[in-house]
């Protein structure tokens, strides 16, 4: 099913809702959304790539290698930044207490491990919510 | 005038659930479903809860809609 229209709009417009899903992952602790949404939008970016062209232009985007290894390295780097807090003498996830530095509130680098935390929960969502839609799509193999 | 455009949002949300559940074709169950988030959406800006809006609108109303056409297209359209 090739559709000119959904293919020059979709063109037109996945980098734009590629750059706000980042914007709202890394703005999270500024501003409203976070890693959740701003992972759910630019999932929902790799998404429509492969259903406005073909399926190999959204693997492009995207390899299924690459998708998992992004998803299980979320979870991996979320883990670590905790155990780099214990290392450094806090709690687990603990952020000012273990020494992450602060920096200037209202800043974009202003809020220590969070910055870190969020960053790596954006990728996993993103990933995961492509790597669910290609498996639905392509079946077991 | 704000009370107006919420209460028909919260309307047109009854219709929408009731239809999902009362269709038969499967396919229109989820165009309507996709129309629930949507208005859900709208909604939850409407009660400042921003960022669950942003969830609702890219979840909800895009990658679910997406999962569940795909879901349709392996088996059958009808009940």
């Amino acid at each position: 099913m090739e559709d000119q229209i959904t293919r020059i709009t979709s063109r037109l417009v996945v980098p734009f809702i590629q750059v706000y899903g980042i914007y709202i992952i890394l703005h999270g602790h500024l501003s409203p959304g976070g890693s959740f949404s701003g992972g759910a939008i630019f999932g929902a970016s790799l998404v429509l790539v492969a259903l406005s062209f073909n399926l190999e232009a959204g693997s492009k985007q995207i390899p299924h290698n690459a998708a998992s290894v992004l998803e299980s390295g979320g979870a991996l780097g979320y883990l670590i930044t905790g155990l780099v807090a214990i290392a450094l003498g806090g709690y687990y996830l603990s952020n000012k207490a273990a020494g992450f530095p602060m920096g200037e509130a209202g800043s974009l680098f202003s809020a220590g491990a969070i910055f870190i935390i969020t960053l790596f929960v954006g990728i996993k969502v993103a990933s995961t919510i492509a790597t669910l839609f290609y498996y639905i799509i392509e079946g077991e193999k | 005038m704000i009370e107006i455009l919420n209460i028909l949002l919260l309307l047109f949300l009854i219709v929408c659930a009731v239809g999902v559940a009362y269709i038969r074709d499967l396919l229109s169950a989820v165009i309507l479903f996709s129309s629930f988030g949507l208005i859900m959406a709208i909604i939850w800006q409407q009660l400042s809860a921003p960022d669950v809006a942003m969830v609702e609108a890219a979840l909800g109303t895009g990658v679910v809609s997406l999962l569940l056409i795909a879901a349709i297209s392996k088996t059958r359209r009808t009940e």
